[in-house]
């Protein structure tokens, strides 16, 4: 069963088309890629998925419910959960606090109860921020548990928002970028990390610059490029095609010539 | 009848005209820094009081306006250098508090050198009013109109033809790209306050034989040239002259139709209605934010 | 426990102070200090904590003084029930304006806030038939249950007490789920959103409350000091509370109080020189954003943190 259908989905900016008339499905259970060279319209994808950016024209289906035009509040009470490939990280917080803002919607939101700290919100707290410290141990921060969230490397931070996006139990995590900027050993663990939270049933959508990254891990890839689809299928079907061959790795070259 | 709504007319153009003057000081250093200035109305009340204290120590009108312009100019240049230079990249609220805290020390200062009173400066040609069709029109109020006038129209020049006001509008446009084409952006965000602070002088000089001046007139003009500045949308120029002007006339004929007593809060409840219902003002560009 | 330190030191200095207080000049600074803090550590959780500027805060302070001033000297309410309504009444004022106001940012939401504070201090100024207008109007002492706050003493204990009460409300907010979505709010509004934070909400709730803050501390000056004008809520009022929240330390509750206490005081140790009071306010203010963006109490906190 599909658990997000996107059909005839468009936005341009200034008469720019940034994404047109693009259909897809994603699948419940598997992992699946986005990719296309720079200013394909990835990211704009994501953003018109989650709610940040509002469609031309097109809908967006998740979990059965038309959710086009949602505002993302009420795309994550549905079980979206994203990461920015330009970090989206509260460095006037604790790491572990950033972690617990995705937990947000799972705890206590009473400005009463907060105000005098009836027991249960502060007892329900603890256990989110227990709960915080053991995601981070998942993504593979145990260094940073008590660290700020200003004193972390880039390469930690990444993984915070992934840590923080799984704090909200979502049904589907958007990943954008997550390799982006970190060193082959780092993009290496990414891609394990990615696997597990995939196993462990989470539906993942990954928007990735870099082809070889997606590979091995994705059940399915998009290809896009100028705002269309140009691919789609699994990874020997959009390694084969030669148009994918022809946009795509003159984007590598270019990008492998800078 | 009309008599009457001509003179709310020629009130409201009067000060629509000190409004326009003190929204462009706004817009142009928004243009060049992203700073609002909460100090611009200072520069009008500074204007004012030099020119005073000059013609009253005996110093000819026309030399007291050019040391007040020359004065102000240089408070500008120091503030820019002084306080928004060395804040380098704070955010939006430090900064509106940095120029609310030049904005009061400035105003201590006035206080301290011109005394706590309310002074007028002497009219420039007299005070023997023009009937229009009913309506009285102080000459001075002619001034003012005239050298509001005057000032957009030397701004057009500036920004239109010249090569530094080319580049001041580049640099509005996009910093990175002006640089990149080796405009000095320093220089020019230095060149936005001196300009501010000239133009806000001028305003304060030609409206001290009407309006009165004193230490804390800076105030309530600044407060309305923001009004006016954000009302026409923050950084546009004609916006500014627009909003200044609709202000003006705005608050003049409320105060004569509507009630008098509440003319000083008809420029707050006209802005926040603007802002509620066109968030960028009437000739602000939407803006959409990169994610 | 680190909860409870920085307040039990507080408490420990406002039972000790009395020891210092010579005259009831010296409490009556006390307590303005007490009062004033109060309300900034109320406004700090709107600009310090969510990252929303006002500059209308004393309109509300203003609103709140006098619906105290006004329903006991003219209705005979008793002063608490006169307070609790002004409470109930700037609360709602301000969750009705809050929603369109706050969905505007940086300028335009500095714009809105100083706007609605200027409407108020208006009103307050020609409404004489209700206010007194720029005469100002008497205000009764406080009293409950027939108990009346009649010296400086008495007002002195209460407010050291309110005061230790607020911060507790202010400290369990900060750290509980809503205190961390308004932080998310001020970190990244963006980030906020997508981990499904109804940021607009929550900007007017703590709107809200501090406006409520606001208005309670209204109502208290005006019965402490007995006499109000519209001053109270004028624009520089409202300056003058910002800069608690700047001078002490964005996002510090003790910085709100260490800023209150030191703007309070600045104008009593200036009060000799004439005019010369505005200016050394103006360089604190400058001096203090430009050298300490931070505010006091966070930047001597990483000092120490770093000396450790």
């Amino acid at each position: 069963m599909a658990l997000l259908e996107v059909e005839a989905l468009s936005r341009s900016f200034g008469g720019v088309h940034a994404v047109q008339d693009l259909s897809f499905e994603i699948e419940q259970g598997k992992i699946h890629s986005i990719i296309g060279p720079n200013g394909a319209g990835k990211t704009t994808v994501f953003n018109l998925i989650t709610g940040l950016y509002r469609p031309s024209s097109g809908r967006v289906v998740f979990d059965g419910v038309e959710v086009t035009g949602y505002v993302p509040h009420e795309l994550a009470r549905r079980g979206m959960s994203r990461t920015f490939q330009n970090l989206q990280i509260c460095f006037n917080m604790s790491a572990v606090e950033n972690v617990m803002v995705g937990a947000h919607l799972r705890l206590d939101q009473g400005m009463l109860g907060s105000m005098l700290r009836i027991p249960t919100v502060a007892r329900r707290d603890a256990e989110c921020r227990d709960e915080a410290r053991e995601l981070m141990r998942f993504v593979g921060l145990d260094r940073y548990v008590g660290a700020a969230a200003d004193s972390m490397p880039y390469g930690a931070l990444k993984r915070l928002e992934i840590a923080r996006a799984l704090a909200a139990r979502p049904k589907l995590l958007l990943l954008d970028e997550p390799a982006a900027g970190l060193n082959p050993t780092e993009t290496h663990e990414i891609d394990a990390l990615i696997q597990r939270i995939g196993d462990s049933g989470v539906t993942v959508v990954l928007v990735e610059h870099d082809m070889k990254l997606v590979m091995g891990i994705s059940a399915r890839i998009l290809v896009l490029d100028y705002g269309r689809k140009l691919a789609e299928g699994s990874a020997q079907e959009v390694r084969g095609n030669p148009e994918v061959i022809a946009a795509y790795l003159g984007g590598s070259v270019e990008a492998g010539s800078t | 009848m009309l008599s009457q709504t001509l003179q709310y007319f020629f009130s409201g153009l009067t000060n629509g005209a000190i409004y326009a003057l003190s929204a462009l000081g706004f817009s142009l250093i928004y243009n060049a820094s992203g700073v609002i200035n909460f100090a611009q109305g200072e520069f009008i009340m500074l204007g004012g009081v030099c020119a005073v204290m000059l013609t009253a120590a005996g110093v000819p009108l026309p030399l007291a306006i050019l040391i007040a312009v020359l004065v102000v100019s240089l408070v500008g240049l120091m503030l820019e250098k002084l306080a928004i230079e060395p804040a380098g990249d704070a955010d939006v609220v430090s900064l509106i508090i940095i120029t609310i805290g030049a904005s009061i020390f400035l105003q201590g200062v006035a206080q301290v050198v011109f005394g706590p009173g309310q002074r007028a400066l002497a009219p420039f040609t007299g005070d023997a009013p023009i009937m229009i069709f009913g309506a009285s029109l102080l000459p001075q109020s002619m001034w003012m109109m005239g050298t509001g006038a005057l000032i957009v129209l030397i701004l057009a020049w500036f920004f239109g033809r010249t090569r530094l006001g080319k580049a001041m509008l580049a640099t509005a446009h996009n910093r990175l790209a002006a640089r990149l084409v080796g405009i000095n952006t320093r220089h020019v965000l230095a060149l936005s306050f001196v300009i501010s602070a000239a133009l806000g002088a001028v305003a304060g000089v030609v409206s001290a034989p009407i309006t009165l001046t004193s230490y804390d007139v800076g105030i309530m003009v600044g407060l309305k040239g923001f009004v006016a500045a954000t009302l026409g949308g923050l950084g546009s120029g004609l916006g500014a002259v627009v909003g200044g002007l609709i202000l003006g006339l705005t608050e003049a004929l409320a105060a004569g139709y509507i009630s008098s007593a509440y003319k000083d809060a008809v420029p707050f409840v006209l802005i926040i209605l603007i802002l509620f219902f066109m968030p960028r003002g009437l000739f602000g560009a939407r803006a959409s934010e990169r994610v | 426990m680190d909860r409870f330190r920085g307040l039990a030191v507080l408490a420990l200095i406002i039972v000790v102070l009395p020891l210092a207080l010579r005259n009831s000049y010296h409490y009556d600074v006390a307590i303005r200090i007490g009062m004033n803090a109060t309300m900034v550590v109320g406004l700090n959780l709107l600009i310090g904590y969510a990252g929303q500027i006002s500059l209308g805060h004393a309109g509300f302070f203003g609103l709140g003084a006098y619906a105290s001033a006004i329903l006991t000297s003219r209705y005979g309410w008793p002063p608490i029930a006169a307070m609790i309504s002004g409470m109930a009444a700037v609360g709602v004022i301000a969750f009705v304006v809050a929603r369109p106001i706050l969905r505007l940012r940086g300028h335009y939401l500095a714009m809105a806030t100083l706007g609605l504070g200027i409407i108020i201090y208006m009103v307050l100024v020609n409404e004489s038939g209700w206010t007194g207008g720029n005469d100002g109007m008497n205000v009764k002492a406080f009293s409950i249950f027939g108990f009346s706050l009649a010296n400086e003493r008495a007002w002195y204990w209460v407010t050291g007490a309110v005061l230790l009460v607020a911060i507790v409300l202010a400290r369990n907010i900060v750290d509980s789920p809503v205190g961390r979505a308004l932080r998310a709010v001020h970190g990244s509004e963006t980030a906020a959103q997508v981990a499904g934070i109804d940021t607009a909400r929550y900007k007017v709730r703590v709107f809200v409350v501090s406006a409520v803050f606001a208005s309670a501390v209204g109502s208290m000056m005006a019965h402490y000091v007995g006499f109000i004008t519209p001053q109270v809520s004028s624009f520089f009022h409202s300056i003058e509370l910002v800069t608690m929240v700047v001078v002490g330390g964005m996002a510090s509750t003790y910085g709100a109080v260490l800023g209150a206490a030191i703007l309070t005081m600045l104008p009593q140790l200036l009060s000799r020189f004439e005019g010369y009071e505005m200016i050394v306010f103006g360089l604190i203010l400058m001096l203090t954003v430009i050298f300490l963006p931070r505010g006091l109490v966070p930047t001597i906190a990483a000092r120490l943190r770093k000396s450790d």
